[in-house]
């Protein structure tokens, strides 16, 4: 990924710099445009540091209206736009492009609506998801979908990325708790899809847009569904002599019809690093350590508790602790929520990975990266959100040596191969981005991605939406709606027809 | 040129075979009507092609693994047998799907897997649960360019790339024939008990019905059917009183205790029956499968999509102006409506972008009427170009089902796509 090629900046673009930058004050009057380096650098970057790039110009703009006619002018003039929420992505969906404007959605920072009948709020993007279950907490509600990083990233940014959370095993990611959108093209139409029903209209445009990584169109309003509070939950924290036991714990709670609200793992790293950090009290001896919180009616927790608990005995855990209060069960998950500062502090530099895999092929991965961690001579923890697959490998390195970001990333890309190798993909929850863009390949063939990249004509003709994000090699629309048309004949006397 | 020859079925039994179909579809321009088992043909907009490709042979389970929540099948896998299946390991599609046979007057039963993702289609618990969409996780697939493609995976968390598998979901067979499926399946609750308030005028029931959602109750499914739709739900074992319903779902204890909150929420609102396990089970398949309004006949039938709280207020301005039969499903956020004569299309609409936005769909009415109407919501002018630039984008040549959506671009003989939007 050191070797990351972008869209070759567009010098007739560059050269008009400063003109862009006054037609941008026109649109965007006040404080919305950013032009001087030092005020850019703010920018330059977002979760994924290693990568930094400042933009032609940094636009904040504050209506639809704005929005609109910056798109417009953009694409009148091919100038290439990055969206950008609050920059918390970590594969660098949001990296600015030398000759691109930045478009941020921060000043979108309002809640629009609550509406406790029909159980939504509408927020405008720049809100944070927090933001939205702190309106409507008082009366009880929630917003699922809780990212770590939910203090700081926007609703808007989850939608783009299709955010998923600790919560998502039970209450669905971003694309199951999102109604309708508002969002403007690259031509400057702004368009509704859903709204406060159920089943949006037509072709699930709401289904594409989600997780599409600001390629697509800008979102400027979302509307959530909200959900009333559990009653209670409980949490059991379970340690294992070996990852496989743990493995077929998580399995076994399942088979046994039971979804948690939440369902973590960690290894044995893991385990220690964050025990030095928080002192939670973790059981220092074991492989593996789950997590596993049940919500709901006080009876129906009671209940379940005791199954988990039997099923985790049968599997052999060598520690079992049931929380017996609020603060003993927020304990459980301080470790866990700290695991990657707690990473931090034993190493200069992380660099956390995102597949997903058959929770079945666990410890066959997690074998594989011990190994690729002594081929590599990097260490390696591993959190894990054991539920539904979503390994978040924390490969530690120090960016001060030379040739070792590198060999975290190869580290990285050998370990994504080997989650696409066992049956599972490249990314679950943090996006594609600059990050696994080269790695696309391996999951899909030319002609998958090129059907993907025409629903990017359908949208952006022009490819001026984020390019250099997703796809490891831009293809013009036009060559690529040419038909190879084969097969004119009737040949197939094998297919049965009257 | 057009090789014009006698009506053909097409039946592939493999994704390679389907594959050569649309090859050769696509160098003769001819275009084919993609069929799962036809259940739904009345269904949506009718078209007429010379060549029907089915799908129906392309059948059978490739992958089940009840541990890790994920089925794949072929397209043309019968639904029945996947349910069945599911069933014996105590699983289910937890979107609960429906079967339009009753009301349509065809042979129950009858339905594959393809056939329910390109209809998007749902039961009652799509309130808690979603609908096809929300479960789909990986395709493959034949585009009307004559490539095959895949989308997706097997794992739940997946992000990589644009979720084509969605895009598949209601889109009626027009943007590519799905030869393979995988969808998550879920563990089918322990127990359910439904409780019924009895006798709720409308504006009533949705009080009641957003108090109960709003509550930490876990209620998984909410309808309120007036008479005389209610005399018909389990061969009339509810008896004529207006029923608002609330479905609990789940662990035994947990179903005990959450029913007694609910009673104890809306134990001023009126009359409180409980519908023990069977009854309940037949109560919420017979709201699913639309039977009130099943009667033989072909007065129009209205399927609206729109914010639940808002249902009973649009209703009751529709009957200012035309003479219908309604009852709701999902808090009122799916409302079912049988019109005595006129579909009304106009009027309907109109009241339904007027009480906060949704659309309307016309699943049954004469075969004349449904070629005249747009049988599906029309979309405001900016969205159906980008709807209509997908369509291209997937079949340029218009070769899958044209015309089951929209009417296909150059016919003539239907009217064009409607533009209310464009001229308001
Ligand atoms: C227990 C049971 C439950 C049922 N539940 C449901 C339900 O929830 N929802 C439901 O819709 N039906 C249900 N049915 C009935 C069945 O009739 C459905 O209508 C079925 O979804 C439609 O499948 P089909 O194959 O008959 O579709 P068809 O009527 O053949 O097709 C419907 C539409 O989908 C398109 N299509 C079909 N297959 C494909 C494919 N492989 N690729 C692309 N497009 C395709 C067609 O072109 C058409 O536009 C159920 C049946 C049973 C036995
Ligand atoms: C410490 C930490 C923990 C994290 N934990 C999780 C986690 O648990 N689960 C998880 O899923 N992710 C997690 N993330 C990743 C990240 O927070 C999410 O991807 C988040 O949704 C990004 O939101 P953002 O507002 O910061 O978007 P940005 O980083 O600003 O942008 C992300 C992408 O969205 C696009 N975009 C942003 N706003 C818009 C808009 N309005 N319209 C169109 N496109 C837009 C951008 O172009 C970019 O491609 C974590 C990140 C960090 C730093």
């Amino acid at each position: 990924m050191t070797g990351l090629v972008m869209p070759t900046p567009d010098t007739e673009t560059m050269r008009r710099r400063a003109e862009i930058v006054a037609d941008m004050r026109i649109i965007v009057p006040g404080e919305g445009v950013v032009d001087t380096v030092n005020e850019m650098r703010a920018f330059e970057s977002d979760g994924l540091t290693a990568y930094r790039q400042l933009p032609l110009v940094v636009v904040l703009p504050e209506t639809v209206l704005q929005v609109a006619k910056i798109l417009k002018y953009c694409d009148e003039r091919a100038i290439r736009v990055v969206p950008r929420g609050s920059g918390t992505s970590l594969s660098g969906g949001a990296l600015p492009l030398e000759d691109a404007v930045l478009l941020v959605m921060s000043r979108f920072n309002r809640i629009l609506e609550i509406d406790y009948p029909n159980r939504t709020v509408t927020a405008q993007p720049g809100v944070t998801n927090l933001g939205i279950t702190h309106a409507v907490e008082q009366e009880g509600f929630y917003y699922a979908p809780d990212p770590s990083s939910q203090i700081a990233c926007s609703i808007g940014g989850n939608v783009a990325e299709n955010s998923g959370g600790v919560h998502c095993l039970k209450y669905g990611l971003t694309a199951n708790n999102v109604l309708g959108i508002e969002m403007v093209l690259m031509n400057g139409e702004v368009v509704r899809l859903g709204g406060k029903h159920l089943d949006s209209e037509g072709y699930d445009l709401l289904g594409l847009m989600t997780g599409s990584e600001g390629l697509l169109g800008v979102v400027t309003e979302v509307t959530v569904r909200i959900l009333k509070k559990p009653e209670t939950a409980r949490a059991l924290l379970i340690g294992f002599p070996t990852s496989e036991q743990g493995g077929q714990c998580v399995a076994d709670i399942i088979g046994a019809g039971i979804i948690p609200g939440g369902m973590e793992m960690m290894d044995r790293p893991a385990i220690h690093a964050a025990e030095d950090f928080v002192n939670a009290g973790y059981p220092l001896e074991c492989e593996a350590l789950l997590i596993v919180e049940l919500d709901g009616p006080g009876v129906e927790v009671d209940h379940l508790i005791d199954k988990v608990e039997a099923i985790a005995l049968a599997n052999g855990s060598t520690t079992c602790r049931i929380s017996q209060s609020e603060d003993e069960r927020l304990a459980f998950w301080a470790g866990r929520k700290a695991a990657f500062p707690a990473v931090g502090r034993i190493s200069p530099d992380y660099y956390c990975m995102d597949g997903t895999i058959p929770r079945k092929e666990l410890p066959r991965v997690l074998a594989g990266m011990r190994a690729l961690s002594e081929k590599y001579g990097l260490r390696v923890a591993n959190v894990f959100h054991a539920g539904d697959g979503n390994l978040h490998p924390l490969i530690l390195y120090d960016a001060n040596i030379p040739g070792e970001l590198d060999k975290a990333e190869d580290f990285g890309a050998d370990i994504l191969r080997l989650c696409v190798k066992v049956g599972g993909v490249l990314t679950g929850e943090h996006g594609v981005g600059v990050e696994k863009r080269d790695l696309m390949p391996e999951m899909f063939t030319e002609i998958d991605l090129d059907q993907q990249m025409r629903v990017k004509c359908a949208f952006d003709p022009q490819h001026l939406l984020n390019p250099g994000k997703v796809f490891p090699q831009l293809r013009r629309c036009a060559e690529l709606g040419r038909m190879h048309i084969s097969g004119g004949k009737l040949p197939f006397p094998d297919i049965p027809r009257f | 040129m057009r090789v014009c020859m006698l009506m053909t079925t097409f039946t592939p039994t493999s994704a390679a075979e389907t594959l050569s179909v649309i090859q050769w579809a696509l160098a003769n321009e001819a275009p084919l009507e993609i069929i799962g088992h036809g259940s739904k043909r009345a269904l949506g907009r009718p078209i007429q092609t010379e060549h029907t490709l089915d799908l129906s042979k392309l059948s059978g389970v490739m992958l089940y693994e009840p541990e890790e929540l994920v089925l794949s099948a072929r397209a043309g896998t019968p639904l029945a047998e996947i349910e069945t299946l599911l069933a014996e390991h105590g699983q289910q599609l937890a979107f609960e799907p429906m079967d339009y046979a009753p009301l349509l007057g065809t042979q129950e039963g009858r339905g594959t897997i393809g056939g329910v993702l390109a209809a998007n289609l749902s039961g009652p618990r799509r309130l808690k649960a979603g609908a096809a969409r929300d479960h789909i996780l990986g395709i493959s697939a034949v585009s009307g360019r004559g490539e095959a493609f895949k989308s997706g995976g097997r794992v739940v968390k997946n992000v990589t790339g644009y979720d084509l598998s969605k895009a598949m979901a209601g889109s009626w067979g027009t943007l590519a024939a799905v030869t393979d499926v995988t969808f998550k399946v879920l563990p089918a609750a322990e127990t359910e008990t439904t409780l019924a308030v009895r006798g709720l005028l409308d504006e009533d029931a949705a009080t009641a019905m957003s108090l109960a959602l709003g509550s930490s109750a876990e209620v998984s499914s909410a309808a309120h059917v007036p008479y005389p739709a209610v005399t018909r739900i389990a061969d009339g074992a509810l008896g004529s009183d207006a029923a608002t319903l609330l479905r609990v779902e789940g662990f035994g204890p947990s179903v005990d205790y959450r029913l007694r909150t609910l009673t104890d929420l809306l134990k001023n609102a009126g009359t409180i029956d409980t519908l023990a396990a069977d009854l309940s089970r037949t109560v919420w398949r017979d709201i699913s499968d639309c039977v009130p309004f099943a009667d033989g006949s072909e007065r129009p039938v209205w399927r609206v999509s729109m914010a639940p709280n808002e249902a009973h207020r649009m209703v009751m301005a529709l009957r200012m102006q035309a003479a219908c039969d309604a009852f709701y499903d999902w808090q009122g956020g799916l409302v079912w409506l049988r019109m005595e004569a006129d579909p009304e299309a106009e009027v309907l609409r109109h009241l339904v972008k007027k009480s906060g936005g949704g659309h309307a769909t016309l699943v049954r009415a004469s075969h004349a009427l449904r070629a005249a109407l747009p049988v599906f919501e029309p979309q405001p002018p900016a969205l159906a170009a980008l709807a209509a630039r997908l369509k291209q984008q997937f079949d340029p040549k218009g070769i899958l089902n044209p015309g089951r959506m929209v009417p296909a671009a150059g016919s003539a003989s239907l009217p064009p796509v409607h533009t209310e939007e464009a001229t308001s």
